[in-house]
């Protein structure tokens, strides 16, 4: 598997990350290597072997249903960027 | 293949330039999961307060904190899973849905893509006493609401609250299988009386609990599925129909001028009555999924679905068809008193009050009729009216044994809502001097008095014998509506020989 210059390109604007025309092939190149090094298990048969999420043997635990947290905007906003009355304000975005 | 699939009916097509055309609708309904706590974290589910107070750190997406599943959201979905007859699936799995939005800290939704908690199932929709259609249930699945962005306080800045954010959702997806908007409402509000009887959303649509996403194509009949687009977010049953009819018009004019349909989101405009692109969000639609490696696979022991489905309450289709069994009600006239819990209890209420058994259909009548019109115009619901389903009760013996007359009823309703008394009727009638008066003898001498009166229509009457009606009217107008109407009937008939 290997990807070309425009799935670069796109995979990077879906991350948010500004990367320039020149970054571009040079990232191929590091992907395509990544790819390639991760390639090599498909060598081993896992089609009786169930896809494995967590290398810890838990279930999920499970919590009551009561409110034990929260009441504290001014935690909440304390690293926000900008903020006016109890609100995080971000650069106007509107469909 | 559709188990649903039905041929197309002539009835529900959409006429154009070119012929008739089918509208094929499924849904995906955002439900709110009634729960104290969020999906995630322990902060408030309640709706407003001040904003990014009922937020957690986990909520807000702090770096190190971690997500810890709310037991009952998980029963929450299991319920609705068996309330709409649904495989409940043991092992499920949380997925990172990716996007960028300034109303998404996380930077992705925790959702479940290919292992949901729910999966095949059904809806019985009754469409009229004799058309019902069954709708299939794709899957449900859990995931986190996201916050609320506030694009009106600033000319240049949106203001985003999270409060909303992690609130568990339940996601329920249908198969293609609805035809009309009349079908697409009545399937919504089928989901929702019976999200309501469960208790594991409010539906409360005013307040965003319930909302919509509708997936609308058209095609001619009997051919291949067209290229649907999406319809985001609508939040009344009445703009679902209406966002319905405007995008099948909208495609079909489309596709009759010789274009094609693009695959894309819109949003539905209501008060413009018609549906725009949502374009932003169309490259957006690569959410790279994944399994979500701060959350192991959410195991089910078969016991706590057995528990869970033992705890059901009656639901809507079977409460419905122990009304028509036990009541004689018809289906109609069921299907309408099982809608809402509350509604259906004050009519079982009514008829078993004060341990007597009275006539089920009479006090259907009274409930959906006069009772069902005051709540209406007084936007409340009928077990909050001022008359009580036991004075319903009493008020259907007062008839039935003669006391009061049907109309006398009405007037008589009439004063216990005004004045909201609460009190015995049988008392109120003797009080008021409402009964109906059935000695003959006095109705006798009315009915003489008027014949005396009006030599001339008598002569009419005995020319046109539907002229018997106006001297009916006459005697009930001089006995103040309280004569028996069958008893001045008789003795009319027998006075003037018609």
């Amino acid at each position: 598997m290997s990807v070309d210059l425009g799935t670069v390109r796109r995979v990077a604007h879906l991350a948010r990350l500004a990367v320039s025309e020149e970054e571009l092939p040079a990232l191929q190149g590091e992907l395509n290597a990544i790819l390639a090094f991760v390639e090599q298990l498909s060598a081993i048969d896992v089609s009786s072997i169930e896809p494995m999420t967590s290398v810890v043997p838990l279930t999920l635990p499970l919590r009551e249903d009561e409110v034990t947290d929260g009441h504290y905007p001014d935690k909440v906003l304390a690293n926000a960027p900008e903020a006016e009355s109890g609100f995080f304000t971000v650069p106007k975005v509107v469909e | 293949m559709n188990a649903h699939a039905r041929p197309a009916d002539p009835r529900k097509l959409i006429k154009g330039a070119t012929g008739d055309w089918e509208v094929v609708i499924g849904m995906e309904i955002h439900a709110q999961v009634s729960s104290n706590a969020k999906l995630f974290s322990g902060a408030s589910t309640a709706f407003g307060g001040p904003p990014n107070d009922h937020v957690s750190l986990v909520d807000a997406a702090m770096p190190g904190m971690l997500p810890v599943i709310n037991k009952e959201c998980v029963a929450q979905a299991v319920r609705t899973g068996l309330g709409l007859k649904a495989q409940i699936n043991l092992r499920s799995v949380f997925d990172r849905k990716n996007y960028f939005y300034p109303d998404l800290p996380q930077g992705y939704q925790i959702s479940q893509y290919k292992s949901p908690i729910v999966g095949e199932g059904e809806v019985i929709v009754d469409l009229s006493d004799s058309e019902t259609i069954t709708v299939g249930i794709e899957r449900l699945h859990l995931e986190q609401d996201a916050g609320k962005s506030i694009h009106d306080l600033s000319p240049s800045l949106s203001f985003v609250d999270l409060n909303r954010s992690g609130v568990a959702l339940m996601e329920i997806v249908s198969r293609p299988d609805l035809r009309s908007a009349d079908e697409a409402r009545a399937y919504v509000t089928k989901l929702r009386s019976i999200l309501r009887y469960l208790g594991t959303c409010d539906g409360d649509m005013e307040k965003g609990n319930l909302r919509a996403d509708v997936n609308v194509s058209v095609r001619k009949p009997g051919e291949p599925l067209g290229t649907r687009c999406e319809i985001k977010n609508v939040n009344s049953i009445r703009f679902i129909g209406q966002a319905v009819e405007v995008e099948a018009r909208r495609q079909i004019e489309i596709l009759e001028d010789g274009g094609s349909i693009d695959q894309e989101t819109r949003l539905f405009d209501p008060n413009k009555g018609e549906t725009r692109s949502m374009r932003s969000k169309e490259e957006a639609h690569d959410y790279r999924y994944f399994p979500d490696p701060d959350l192991l696979p959410l195991v089910l022991e078969p016991g706590f679905v057995t528990e869970l489905e033992g705890e059901l309450p009656e639901l809507p289709d079977a409460k419905k068809a122990r009304f028509i069994a036990d009541y004689g009600l018809t289906p109609y006239d069921a299907s309408i008193l099982v809608a809402e819990k509350e509604t259906a209890d004050y009519f079982e209420e009514a008829v078993k009050a004060g341990g007597v058994s009275r006539n089920a259909k009479l006090v259907a009548n009274w409930v959906m009729g006069d009772v069902a019109a005051y709540a209406n115009t007084a936007g409340v619901s009928i077990s909050r009216t001022p008359v009580s389903a036991a004075q319903v009760g009493a008020l259907v013996d007062l008839i039935s044994d003669g006391t009061i007359s049907g109309k006398i009823a009405k007037d008589l309703l009439v004063i216990v809502l005004a004045e909201s008394y609460a009190g015995d009727l049988r008392a109120l009638v003797e009080e008021r001097g409402l009964k109906q008066v059935t000695d003959t003898g006095a109705i006798e001498k009315v009915v003489d008095e008027i014949i005396a009166a009006n030599p001339d229509k008598v002569a009419q009457v005995l020319a046109k014998p539907t002229m018997l009606g106006w001297f009916v009217g006459q005697v009930m107008k001089a006995s103040g509506g309280k004569a028996n109407p069958q008893a001045v009937n008789d003795i009319l008939k027998q006075k003037l020989g018609v």
